[in-house]
Formats: C-alpha cells, structure tokens, sequence
C-alpha cells in the first residue's frame, strides 16, 4: 500500500480545503498535529475547485494552496480546477 | 480573449531561452556533460506545479506578510516567556548554528545550478528555489535574532558553523554536495535531503515548536515549508526526468541516490537527539517521524522508481535497526562534549524518561537509562561528567564514534571501520560511510576534521579555554543546563528563583 498524503496548517484558510477533500475523496483519513492537520489516503488525494468554491461561496485558485501547504507525499499534478497528490504504484 | 490555461501561461511564461550562436553550447553550459547524464531532449522537463514567476511573487508576498505580522506580535508579546521551558531553546541554538547556513548555502547552490542547466524549465525552477532559500535564511535569523535577546548560544552563529566540532557535520555534508556537479547537486539537496527527508526536519519539529508554545518559530517552519513542497517536487522531477531521458543514466543516479540518503540521515541524527530530548514536550517520537516519513513514505517513493530499475538503497536494513538507537547515542555524543559546545545539555527528568521509555520500549530501559541515571548521580555528587579528550570522528560524516553495531546484534559495541589509501588510515563510523568514503578517497581525504586541525594547531591552540576563544564560545554559551545563565533568568522570569533558593 503506497499512502499519499497532504499536510495544511491548522488556520482558518485551510479548513475549507480540507472539507472539499473529505467530501471528493472517499476513506480519506485526518490526522491533527499541533499546528497541523495531515490528510491521509491510499493512492491518490485530489482536492477540486469547484468543491471548495461551492463550501466558501468564493473564487479559489488551486494555487492558492501555497499559502497553507506543508507538506505532500507524492507525485503532484495541478490543474486549473484541482490539486492532486498520487502514487503510481 | 480567452483567458490562459494554468499549462499555456506556465509555458509562456518559462520557455524563455534561445540557443546561442557566438558559442557552442558545451562552452556556455560547460558542466552540462561531465558527470556523464545524457539529455535528449532538455523540454520534456515539466514543473509539476506550473509555477511562474509572476505567481510565485505574489503567494511568496502573501507568506511573508503573514510571517512578519507574528513575528512582530510575539516580540511585542514577550513570547518567549510562553515557552514550556527554557531547555526548548537549545533546539532553536542548534537549528540556527547547523540548519540556517544550510538555507544560505541552498541559496547559492541552487543559483549555480540555474545558470548551469540548459534546460530553461529546470533554470527557472532552480531560480525560484536559489530565492526560497534565502528568503529561508532571512526569516530564520530574524526570528530568532528575538532570542538573541534573552538567551546565550544565539550570538556569532555563522563563526560556529564554519569552526565549531559538532558543525561539521552540516557544514561538510553541505561542501561535500555543493563541489559535486549541477546533476548530483540536484539529487543530494532536491531530491535526497529535500524529497525523501526534510520533512523528518522540519515537519516534527515545528509540529513540537507549536506544542512548547513557539509560535514565531512554527510560522517561520511551516512557511518555510510551504516553499519545500515546490522544492520537494523539483527534486523528485529531476531525477524522473534524468531517469526517462537515458538508461545509462540510471546506475549514476542510484550511486548519488545511495550516497545522499546516507549522508542525509547522518546529518538528520542531530535532528533526532534535538527532537527527543531538547523539546520538553515532544508530539513524536524520532523513531515515529522516522517509520511515516521515511518508511511509509519513502518506501512508496522508491515503489514509484522501480519501473526506473532504481531500488531502495541496501542499507535501510541498518536504518531500521538504528531507529530505536539513534537519538539516544548522539544525545549522548552531545552530553559528553558540552564543554565545547555552544548549547546545553542536561540528563531529562524522570518524567521525559518515562516519555523515551514508552517511546522506545525495547531499547531505552534497558540501555540508555541506566546511562543518564548514572550521570544524574555523577552530577548529584557534584562531578557531572564531561569528556576531556577529543574524540575520533568519522572522515564522512565528521560525527564522533559513538554509533554502535546495532545491525549486526551487537548494540554495546562501538562501531570502528577504517581503510586505507596511499599509506594513511581513514576511519568511519559505519559500513554506508566507508564505502561512500572509497568511492571517492580523493574527495573525502580533503576533509577538515576539526579533532585533527585542533591538534595540527590551527584552531586557537591546545587547551579547550583556547579552542573556545578561538570558536567565540563565550561563558554561560556551554556547559550542563543545570546552573546556566539561561537557566538563572528563566527561574528569575518565571518567579521560580526565590521558591528554588528557598528549598534549597
């Protein structure tokens, strides 16, 4: 089993990012770390624009999770409507 | 007009070389070839995040707006006095004497490679991480230039890393990476240290800083690694792309690979004693760290390379078996040289004991705290121990012999290998680091060991009072916790002083 995961910092810009995962990726696990909430998953997260913007009724740029991200295990791949953290194997 | 695609502007906006007419290319790109990388085709190169510069400053503008506004709300705060213990503050010494000049010599590593790759996607991928790592080197000096202020161990770090023993370690791991050429440079720091193990770093750690109520240093941790994850990626990229466009390319690849993560986890041990025994209150254990970042993590990284015919390096078999060993024999290293350090160290309490003993179940009781429970007396007596001869250090990692032969069942016993090499003995700490030792003899022969350069007289003179003025380790920077200045004004701040006097 190869896990991916992402890593946010606990603060209010990254609660809705992490929802938007709850909801896309099904068995996704949290795990919260001081300071820390870390987004568990065989595989593959992805986390989808248009989820996120149907929570906060605002724009988001999958960019914008720079601003909150500490960390991922995985390959990446970004889009302009999702970030996704993937293994092959 | 349409707006671009995340892809169309990434393209646009980092495909900005030409090919050049006055020179040949081997003259402009002279270190392009040598360490025998083949390249097809430089475009096949892709940054995953499709990160541009006009992106990059507006979210990096955004960090450092966010960092400042906490630093300056800790400073006006007095933050420091929130911490659980003055002890915490060791680990931000020892973070800003090793890991800091690490980020400066990223910096400058990683602008030699930018100006040394042709392929502009891999240029301006190394541009962006040459300014990541000084924007790094800047936070973590003026957030902890706060400390400098109350506490000792703060005040001439960059002398340190470049005289001081235990500095060594990063320092050399650093020189050795960056007089390799632009490809293994780029498989030590991006992929090795940044890829496979800089989360052990900074991950735990700022995780622990937000547990000991360190807030400036959490913000300057987490913001520094939200730029790791981009350099994670770089990594990671850079050696995909070396192992897609040649299959000559790959036995060279896992050579480095071998080296790096070897060299990597030697300099992370320091990393390890800091995170079990200098936070007071630890949210994780090394060896937990280790198995989800290293092992877990690490392990599907290497699953995702085997179609690459790369494997996970042979000795991670010694890896595991040193997991449950590793901090608790370089805490030990440390203890016994603190008269020449500029931190401090201390035998933990009883209840940071039970912490490390239900931590590590199968080896701490049993070997590591019958040790501090004799230093414990040794100091109850009045005679805390501290080692007053220099020790014999590993011509690789630099690190003092005090690893033991826990691989091979034997964890009482002191690891020694030596070699030789036109009529001189080196010596290592280990099987990993003898042979990257004789892979490259001409390299590491060149070593500044620093037991060596004390006794050949080019650090100050004989005596440790000499060595430290030659280092500018000022009284209160050394010694034993118990009894420091550090201490003193901790217990004055927190009004504990005269409560202490009165028992005593």
């Amino acid at each position: 089993m190869s896990t991916a995961f992402i890593a946010l910092q606990d603060v209010d810009e990254a609660r809705p990012l992490v929802e938007a995962a709850e909801k896309d990726n099904d068995g996704l696990q949290l795990e919260h770390h001081p300071a820390m909430v870390r987004m568990v998953r065989d595989k593959e997260i992805v986390i989808r624009r248009e989820t996120v913007e149907e929570i906060t009724g605002r724009d988001w740029e999958p960019q914008d999770i720079h601003l909150v991200l500490i960390s991922v295990g995985g390959n990446i791949d970004e889009g302009d409507d999702y970030f996704r953290v993937y293994w092959n194997n | 007009m349409a707006r671009m695609t995340l892809k169309e502007r990434y393209h646009h906006m980092t495909r900005l070389g030409w090919q050049p007419t006055y020179q040949p290319m081997e003259k402009v790109y002279p270190q392009a070839t040598y360490e025998g990388i083949k390249v097809r085709n430089w475009d096949d190169w892709e940054d995953p995040f499709r990160m541009t510069m006009e992106a990059y400053w507006k979210y990096q503008g955004e960090k450092e707006r966010k960092l400042y506004a906490i630093m300056d709300s800790f400073a006006q705060n007095n933050g420091h006095l929130n911490l659980s213990d003055a002890r915490y503050v060791n680990a931000l010494k020892l973070f800003l004497q090793g890991v800091t000049p690490l980020e400066y010599q990223a910096h400058r590593g990683f602008a030699r490679q930018a100006r040394q790759f042709p392929g502009e996607g891999a240029s301006v991928a190394c541009h962006m991480q040459s300014l990541d790592e000084l924007r790094h080197t800047q936070t973590q000096i003026h957030t902890l230039s706060h400390y400098n202020k109350y506490f000792d161990g703060f005040h001439d770090f960059t002398r340190w890393h470049d005289r001081v023993w235990y500095l060594s370690v990063p320092k050399s791991f650093f020189d050795d990476a960056s007089t390799a050429g632009p490809f293994e440079f780029i498989v030590s720091v991006g992929f090795s240290f940044e890829f496979v193990l800089t989360n052990l770093l900074f991950v735990p750690f700022m995780s622990g800083a937000a547990y000991n109520g360190d807030m400036s240093t959490v913000t300057f941790g987490f913001s520094a690694q939200s730029d790791e994850s981009r350099h994670m990626t770089l990594g990671l990229q850079a050696v995909k792309f070396m192992l897609e466009q040649h299959e000559d390319n790959v036995p060279i690849v896992q050579q480095w690979i071998d080296k790096w993560l070897w060299r990597g986890y030697r300099v992370l041990s320091l990393v390890a004693a800091m995170q079990d025994y200098m936070l007071p209150e630890s949210p994780m254990s090394w060896k937990e760290a280790w198995e989800i970042y290293f092992e877990e993590n690490g392990g599907a990284l290497f699953q995702d390379l085997e179609r690459y015919g790369i494997r996970m390096p042979d000795y991670a078999p010694i890896c595991a078996a040193e997991k449950d060993h590793l901090s608790h024999q370089v805490w030990g290293i440390l203890y016994n040289h603190t008269a020449a350090a500029a931190f401090h160290t201390w035998v933990p309490d009883e209840r940071k004991m039970d912490w490390l003993s239900a931590k590590y179940p199968d080896t701490f009781d049993k070997y590591y705290r019958p040790r501090l429970e004799y230093w414990r007396e040794l100091e109850q007596k009045g005679e805390r121990y501290y080692s007053q001869t220099l020790p014999l250090i590993c011509q690789t990692c630099q690190i003092p012999m005090g690893f033991t032969e826990v691989a091979n069942g034997d964890p009482m016993q002191v690891a020694y290998r030596s070699t030789e090499y036109n009529g001189d003995r080196y010596h290592f700490c280990s099987d990993p680091c003898q042979a990257i030792f004789e892979r490259e003899p001409e390299k590491f022969v060149h070593a500044w060991l620093p037991p060596q350069q004390i006794f050949q007289g080019n650090c100050g003179g004989a005596s440790l009072e000499d060595v430290l003025k030659w280092y500018n380790i000022q009284p209160g920077d050394n010694l034993d916790y118990a009894g420091s200045p550090d201490e003193q004004r901790w217990l004055e701040w927190k009004g504990l002083a005269a409560a202490r006097e009165a028992a005593e």
